[in-house]
């Protein structure tokens, strides 16, 4: 059967999928998170936490389908990457689920029984199903731009060679503290948007604003990291982007300094970076003007920014390995089959504006912020 | 060579997992059609005791549903971290309908049943009931992929094996999508929830009218529960999933263990009612049977046989010998790509490169087993015989107990004899039941899909990852000492809010919810002077 698009453009537009479902789960699932970090700091009276839960109370649950979607579409589109990352970062993986386990029950349980220290512990528990994933997502990505202790046989067979406590090296900590710094902000610019006027809102500004300069630096630093440090990698030879999905056919070798090869290849792509830091400057702008639309837009841009720049940076690597360059994953070599990849964009078109237009109008229903006056005469709210 | 001991506990972790998370789910299922049909009488009726019924089964909806939530997360991730080979040798074809199912199922449930929460004043009465029918939708929907996902794997169709990427490939979605099999799991799972939900509802109403509480609002729940739970639990039952047996070797199989039929049945098959299946002699003592059933359930036919044990390893056996051909030919095409030879006897034999990998558990080439190793591997199809036998007979034992029940609820609610004693304390007793049959089902489905991952394509013990025993145990405690916290915390919310009861909330907040003309029965703990008419 003759397909309407080719191999390596459907491989190109999964790519781009990938990033925007990631870049979806930031903007979206990314400011629960932050709140979840920031309730204990922000919210000092049980009022003022239900009130500052409630600001994501009924829309977190749909927001982290955007992870869940995420390594659907991972497994469906680059089971490569599915297979030889979740194994691999086998127990920081299981580190994110079990603190993101702890979400959906703290949120449900938290004001379900008056008592003070039930409340606190789920108060915690929604702090570390905040915090803990940010963190581990951006040591994650770290770990991911410097290449992953992994090689495949020739049953393509993968076999991860590290540890956990292996994944914390100096840069993917910086990631990991990026990731929860722009998380932070996003967080903080939410409770802008949604929280009441009041103490709260004071001290979200308070916390966006650190976490804002944070994430200014922490980009330049891993920037620095990048063109100065000992990490990158570069495909030698030829790149046939129609091949078939085998990721042993293709030569790769380290070479440090490679991840900025696309910004001289492809100049326009440094449009992500200055995205990065732009839009958290406007971010920190709207804190400190108090004009919280300019925040939370911000916030949004800068993130989208961060994430961008880190696919275009490593483009086409998706995952390669620092021990084995040979077994790198890339675009070209560890996606499903051409099949696979039409039919699912088949279904993906029809779906996803589906979802988007049901998503906003859920978030206009709710539209408005939240109160604490509304906690004594709604018996909905959490 | 593969080691043994992370096989057994990534396969323990996994049931463990899935098992919990499938306590959760089909409650969830099931509620949210109970929901939609509850809020469609509120809607058509206007009377507000249906706006608090459809409010108080929604409250315990709520806190089932945060852990069927909770406990999916790790289900969607686990193929990758524990299964990392299965992945990549079928993620073509198996992520696919994973995918789906969050594009068209997870957003649909998880965007709306924040809004079903806490958009009461915030819609209209039909707006409402529209969420409400989302939520359900999207439960629904994601049994559906996830069973074309499993059905898949218990019936492999519309994908074949490609040389040059190691791994299945899609070839017709369209088979993968309408594999019977898949229907038949799709309509007994979704119907099983039915149940489970049905019998919930039953089973606490009946509490409250044991307690004499809340009897108006009892008594219309019951009514509900009584006529859901009898369709439900006659589809359960009569569209069983046994239809698919006929199809493969490995669904023959299953059907040959869980009636422990050593040797061919001829036509017409007779099914085994009471028996002591024996692993050692490989016979049934003390077997009754019912002539012809067997036959008519499994092969829609009373003239043709259905295959035992014995004849079915006889079959392994020839498809193993067969498959170290296809082995040996892949072998040669791996070493050199262009080999045109090795791709033409690879065509031959294609079929049967599973069965070869069945010989990896004993020997790391299969080219070099020996005829004994040959045997043990086509010994080594046949599932677990007793725990087969044994759970198809209690889940369906069950089943048939869940009819009777329902059917006996639904005399008396059409007779308004809902407050019949003996009744209510059945209802109340059988609220585990459904619970126990259905973690049997799962069971039943995926032991008797052992030794294959895939049926005929991969086994199981070749799809884990490369871990180590100590990660496995690091999360296999992990994972149980948080499930098991959450699991008490559960059920102690649960069992707190059925206390409170379903006017709970309008005493605590001073709130008139029922503000039209109140039916005399609708007040909170208010005695009903006359019987409760069955739907009002």
């Amino acid at each position: 059967m003759e397909l309407p698009l080719d191999y390596a453009s459907l491989r190109l537009i999964w790519w781009g999928l990938l990033g925007v479902l990631l870049i979806a789960f930031a903007l979206t699932d990314g400011f629960d998170l932050g709140v979840g970090a920031l309730l204990p700091f922000v919210a000092k009276t049980d009022e003022e936490r239900r009130m500052v839960i409630n600001t994501v109370g009924a829309t977190w649950e749909g927001n982290q389908v955007w992870f869940i979607l995420g390594g659907g579409a991972i497994f469906a589109a680059w089971p490569f990457v599915y297979a030889v990352s979740f194994s691999g970062f086998y127990l920081a993986m299981f580190l994110v689920l079990s603190a993101l386990i702890l979400r959906p029950v703290a949120f449900k349980y938290r004001s379900k029984r008056p008592d003070r220290r039930w409340r606190a512990f789920w108060d915690w528990a929604l702090f570390v199903g905040g915090f803990v994933p940010a963190l581990v997502f951006g040591v994650a990505v770290g770990n991911v731009l410097l290449g992953a202790p992994f090689r495949l046989d020739t049953d393509l067979r993968s076999f991860y060679e590290g540890s956990l406590l292996g994944l914390f090296t100096p840069f993917s900590l910086l990631c990991g503290l990026l990731s929860v710094a722009m998380l932070v902000l996003h967080g903080a610019a939410w409770l802008g948007l949604k929280a009441e006027r009041g103490p709260v809102q004071a001290r979200a500004r308070v916390f966006g604003t650190i976490a804002g300069v944070a994430s200014l630096a922490l980009f330049v630093g891993g920037g620095l990291f990048v063109a100065f440090g000992d990490l990158g990698f570069r495909i030698v030879g030829l790149i046939d982007p129609s091949g078939m999905s085998n990721p042993l056919r293709t030569a790769v070798v380290a070479a440090p300094g490679a991840w900025l090869d696309n910004y001289t290849a492809a100049p326009w792509t440094i449009i992500a970076p200055v995205l990065g830091l732009l839009g958290t400057v406007v971010a920190l702008a709207g804190l400190w003007r108090r004009s919280e639309p300019l925040a939370f837009g911000g916030s949004s841009l800068g993130t989208v920014g961060i994430i961008s720049t880190v696919g275009l940076s490593m483009f086409p690597f998706i995952l390669p390995s620092s021990i084995d360059p040979a077994s790198s994953l890339t675009v070209w070599n560890a996606s499903s089959t051409h099949l696979t990849l039409f039919i699912m964009l088949g279904v993906t078109i029809v779906f996803l504006p589906l979802i988007l237009l049901y998503t906003a109008w859920v978030y206009r229903v709710l539209w408005g912020r939240s109160s604490s006056t509304a906690l004594k005469t709604n018996p909905d709210l959490y | 060579m593969i080691d043994l001991a992370v096989v057994d506990l990534s396969r323990l972790q996994f049931a463990l997992t899935a098992l919990y998370h499938f306590l959760f789910v089909p409650l969830t299922i099931g509620l949210s059609f109970m929901l939609v049909i509850m809020e469609s009488i509120y809607v058509m009726t206007r009377r507000p005791i249906w706006r608090s019924i459809t409010r108080f089964w929604g409250l315990l909806f709520g806190i089932n549903f945060a852990l069927g939530v909770a406990t999916g997360i790790t289900m969607e991730f686990q193929f990758g971290m524990n299964w990392s080979y299965f992945s990549h040798y079928v993620g073509d074809i198996f992520g696919a309908p994973l995918a789906i199912e969050g594009l068209m199922a997870f957003f649909l449930e998880a965007t709306f049943v924040g809004l079903m929460f806490f958009g009461w004043d915030k819609l209209s009465r039909v707006g409402h009931l529209f969420v409400t029918f989302m939520v359900a939708l999207g439960t629904n929907l994601s049994a559906l992929w996830i069973l074309i996902a499993n059905g898949w794997m218990q019936n492999p169709v519309g994908a074949t094996f490609n040389p040059d990427t190691m791994r299945m490939e899609v070839s017709d979605f369209m088979a993968v999508l309408f594999n019977p099999v898949a229907q038949a799991k799709f309509v007994h799972t979704v119907s099983a929830g039915y149940v489970i939900a049905a019998v919930f509802v039953l089973g606490i109403s009946a509490f409250y009218l044991l307690k004499g509480r809340h009897r108006g609002f009892a008594k219309r729940s019951m009514t509900v529960a009584a006529a859901f739970g009898l369709a439900a639990s006659l589809s359960v039952v009569v569209l069983g999933d046994e239809s698919g047996y006929a199809l493969t070797d490995n669904q023959k199989m299953k059907l040959a263990a869980l009636e422990a039929m050593w040797r061919t049945e001829p036509a017409p098959a007779g099914l085994t009612a009471f028996g002591i299946p024996s692993l050692e002699d490989r016979e049934t003592h003390y077997e009754v049977k019912i002539p012809y059933v067997l036959g008519l359930i499994s092969t829609r036919s009373i003239d043709k046989p259905v295959e035992g044990i014995l004849e079915l390893v006889a079959i392994a056996q020839t498809r193993i010998e067969s498959g170290v051909l296809a082995y040996d030919a892949l072998e040669r095409i791996k070493a050199d790509p262009t080999d045109v030879g090795a791709r033409g006897d690879f065509e031959l034999n294609r079929r049967d490169l599973g069965y070869s990998l069945l010989l990896k558990r004993y020997v790391a080439d299969p080219r070099d087993a020996t005829p004994d190793q040959v045997v043990l591997a086509a010994w080594s199809t046949v599932p677990n015989v007793p725990v087969m036998f044994w759970s198809f007979r209690i889940m369906a034992g069950i089943g048939f107990l869940m009819i009777g029940l329902f059917a006996t609820a639904f005399v008396l609610c059409t007779l308004r004899k809902h407050e019949t004693r003996w009744f209510l304390w059945l209802a109340v007793l059988a609220i585990p039941l459904p619970w126990i049959s259905t973690e049997l089902g799962w069971i039943l489905a995926e032991v008797g899909r052992q030794p294959w991952a895939v049926e005929g394509v991969l086994p199981t013990f070749l799809g884990a990852s490369s871990l180590s025993v100590p990660q496995l145990w690091a999360t296999i405690i992990g994972f149980t000492v948080l499930y098991g916290a959450l699991a008490v915390v559960e059920v102690g919310l649960i069992l707190k809010t059925i206390r409170k009861g379903p006017f709970a909330e309008i005493d605590l907040f001073g709130l008139d919810l029922a503000p039209a003309t109140p039916d005399p029965t609708d007040g909170p703990d208010r005695p009903a002077p006359t019987p409760a008419p069955t739907v009002a």
